[in-house]
């Protein structure tokens, strides 16, 4: 029972590193509809650019700020080239738009910083420890408290300041936001900021656990089934399906994966999301789709 | 032009109307290309020419003209493409191993059939899953699929490195192992399935596939039968991969392994179709050759401009930067691809030298 549970809680905990990736993914959908795929690769280009600064001998904070500067620079030009065109488009173009969008970040992180992998320490290690007799990693514990964190202040951005407000005017009714006056161009760069804000935590603790390299973008495939699971519109419904995710891709592996064979959590996370979707078509939290002709 | 001229070419009968070729100039110039490809090509051909360029040009065409009949005409997007071409080639390769009487063509035929029934699985959830739910369906399969052939030896013969190898390439008595073996195979192979697809869009289904995608709210309330034509156009586009990846594992890269076909083949035909053109049949080959042709242009270039052949990672980079940067272009500039621009041209060549 102590190892079902310890199974149970370690995999949660490890679901709490998806949710940080599909919280930035809900956030941009919400605010402009556009389904980013490229945000695994701003978590790829945001950990090496932190880690290639800090390896110059640049303290931690500078380099975290610098970073954010960069992906701000970064997100002013995808608005400018991309989005502003992209305008109006059908959602699936602008999902292959932002497809086509991660080569490119992909292919310049990797030509800007190269493709060695890089060592990250947080200062934090991966150690066991005991939790009412269950071993916990330290890392995981960590990891929750910054999630935790980083969500508590996001809602606090979304319920109380004038940004937050308009952007969930701008999610509710894009066209009523624009009329009031809300300036959607800003919203989307503030927006994109602020998920790459959530990209570089995430990048910088998935860093810290596989060190930073290419494989890193690939997270984005583990979000993907958390977002779907818990709707595209929901920052509580990406956690949840993240702790989700977590929990049954590690039971999975122990006690589904002896029997039909291991190596089953790159696939398992996919089906547990459409057994999901067949209940519940747009999530666990999403918003119901309305058809008119 | 002289060579377009469509004077005195009239429509006068339903059945004119369905030509694939309306113009006379135009099926000339086909049957004029096909004999190149036939008959002259085959003999004057360097093997590098089959090997490197025709033989994955051609399949990828294929696997393109598959996509784009699932995605380009019935708007469901799929990330799956490759896992249907794995299921193709293991399908045939198990066949060709397990029943040895069977001719060639038959189990790459056959495999191609198996691969519809697994699209038809993979499009199951697409009767009540829209939009971009959708693509979890197919990433699901593409994850599944690579998982379950080396997961499980039988697939593979019980190979220890999960490898599979081209059956004995022969038809009725004769060897196609050579290169121009494999080119013929291939041709023969994919202009048979493009006139298919053809006379397919053409048809009714087509239509329904097209009503699907513009609006499938609409599409219900004229009485078209949704559910069957999504799990027929994921019947058809699979089936075409399927025999595409047969293809490509035997004719092309002669021995294959699961992983080969993984997320980033799957990426690398939605980027032939969207380049070439989403809903054209002409665009899959265009993309396809963009996509073939675009890295050897690139290492040549790189050989030229700096002396030396440029460091394969870097070339990668250099490759990926170019292929998010085009398609990024297209969809914006141009999102009927490189077919559309074909189509300009032609008509702006055959109404030179007037503009309008």
């Amino acid at each position: 029972m102590s190892f079902f549970l310890e199974v149970l809680l370690g995999g949660t905990l490890a679901g709490v590193m998806y949710s940080l990736v599909a919280i930035g993914f809900v956030l941009i959908y919400r605010a402009s509809g556009v389904f980013n795929f490229a945000q695994g690769s701003l978590v790829l280009f945001s950990a090496l650019t932190f880690v290639n600064l800090t390896e110059r001998g640049i303290p931690f904070v500078v380099a975290f700020i610098v970073t954010l500067f960069v992906i701000f620079v970064l997100v002013l030009l995808i608005d400018a080239l991309i989005l502003k065109h992209l305008i109006n488009r059908s959602v699936i173009t602008l999902f292959m738009a932002t497809l086509g969008l991660s080569y490119v970040i992909e292919g310049l992180a990797q030509t800007v910083w190269g493709t060695q992998v890089h060592g990250l320490d947080l200062g934090i290690s991966d150690a066991p420890i005991n939790f009412f007799g269950i071993m916990l990693s330290k890392f995981d514990l960590f990891a929750t408290g910054i999630a935790g964190t980083l969500v508590i202040i996001l809602s606090l951005l979304f319920s109380k300041t004038r940004f937050g407000i308009s952007l969930r005017a701008v999610a509710d009714d894009p066209l009523a936001a624009q009329s009031v006056g809300i300036r959607l161009n800003h919203i989307w760069i503030l927006v994109w900021t602020v998920a790459g804000f959530v990209a570089l935590v995430a990048g910088l603790l998935w860093g810290a656990r596989l060190g930073v390299q290419f494989s890193l973008s690939l997270v984005v495939l583990k979000a993907l089934p958390v977002l779907i699971i818990g709707g595209f519109t929901s920052i509580a419904g990406a956690i949840l399906a993240g702790l989700i995710v977590g929990a049954t891709e590690k039971l999975a592996e122990i006690y589904l994966g002896g029997i039909i064979g291991s190596g089953i959590e790159n696939w398992f996370p996919y089906v547990l999301a459409i057994l999901f979707l067949l209940v519940y078509p747009t999530g666990l939290f999403g918003q119901k789709q309305v058809t008119r002709v | 032009m002289f060579l377009f001229s469509q004077a005195r070419q009239y429509v006068e009968q339903y059945q004119d109307e369905k030509r694939i070729f309306r113009l006379k100039e135009h099926r000339i110039l086909f049957i004029f290309g096909l004999l190149i490809a036939f008959l002259f090509v085959p003999f004057v051909g360097p093997d590098y020419l089959f090997n490197a360029i025709l033989v994955p040009f051609l399949v990828l065409a294929l696997a393109g003209l598959g996509l784009n009949i699932l995605t380009g005409y019935t708007g469901q997007l799929s990330l799956g493409a490759a896992a249907f071409m794995a299921v193709g080639a293991f399908a045939t390769y198990n066949l060709e191993l397990r029943i040895p009487q069977l001719p060639l063509l038959v189990s790459i035929f056959l495999g191609g059939i198996i691969a519809a029934l697994a699209g038809i699985v993979v499009g199951l959830p697409s009767l009540r899953i829209k939009g971009f739910y959708l693509i979890v369906s197919t990433l699901a399969a593409q994850f599944f699929v690579p998982w379950l052939f080396t997961q499980y030896g039988w697939f593979t013969n019980n190979n220890a490195s999960g490898v599979i190898t081209a059956p004995r390439m022969e038809i009725l008595g004769y060897s196609i192992n050579s290169p121009v073996g494999h080119y013929l195979l291939t041709l023969s192979t994919v202009v048979v399935l493009t006139v298919l697809a053809r006379n397919l869009i053409n048809s009714q289904y087509g239509r329904n596939f097209r009503a699907v995608r513009d609006m499938e709210t609409a599409a219900i309330t004229i009485g078209i039968p949704v559910s069957q034509t999504k799990l027929l156009a994921f019947a058809i586009s699979s089936f075409y991969l399927g025999i595409a990846g047969a293809l490509w594992a035997f004719a092309y890269l002669g021995t294959i392994e699961a992983d080969g076909l993984d997320l980033n083949r799957s990426f690398q035909i939605l980027f032939i179709i969207i380049i070439g053109g989403l809903g054209s049949l002409t665009g899959s080959f265009l993309g396809a050759a963009f996509i073939v042709l675009l890295p050897i242009l690139l290492s040549v270039l790189g050989q030229a401009v700096f002396g030396q052949a440029i460091d394969q990672a870097l070339l990668q980079n250099l490759q990926k930067i170019i292929f998010g940067g085009l398609i990024i272009y297209f969809l914006i500039k141009e999102p009927e691809g490189l077919s559309r621009l074909l189509r300009n041209l032609y008509h702006r060549l055959r109404k030179w030298p007037l503009r309008y």
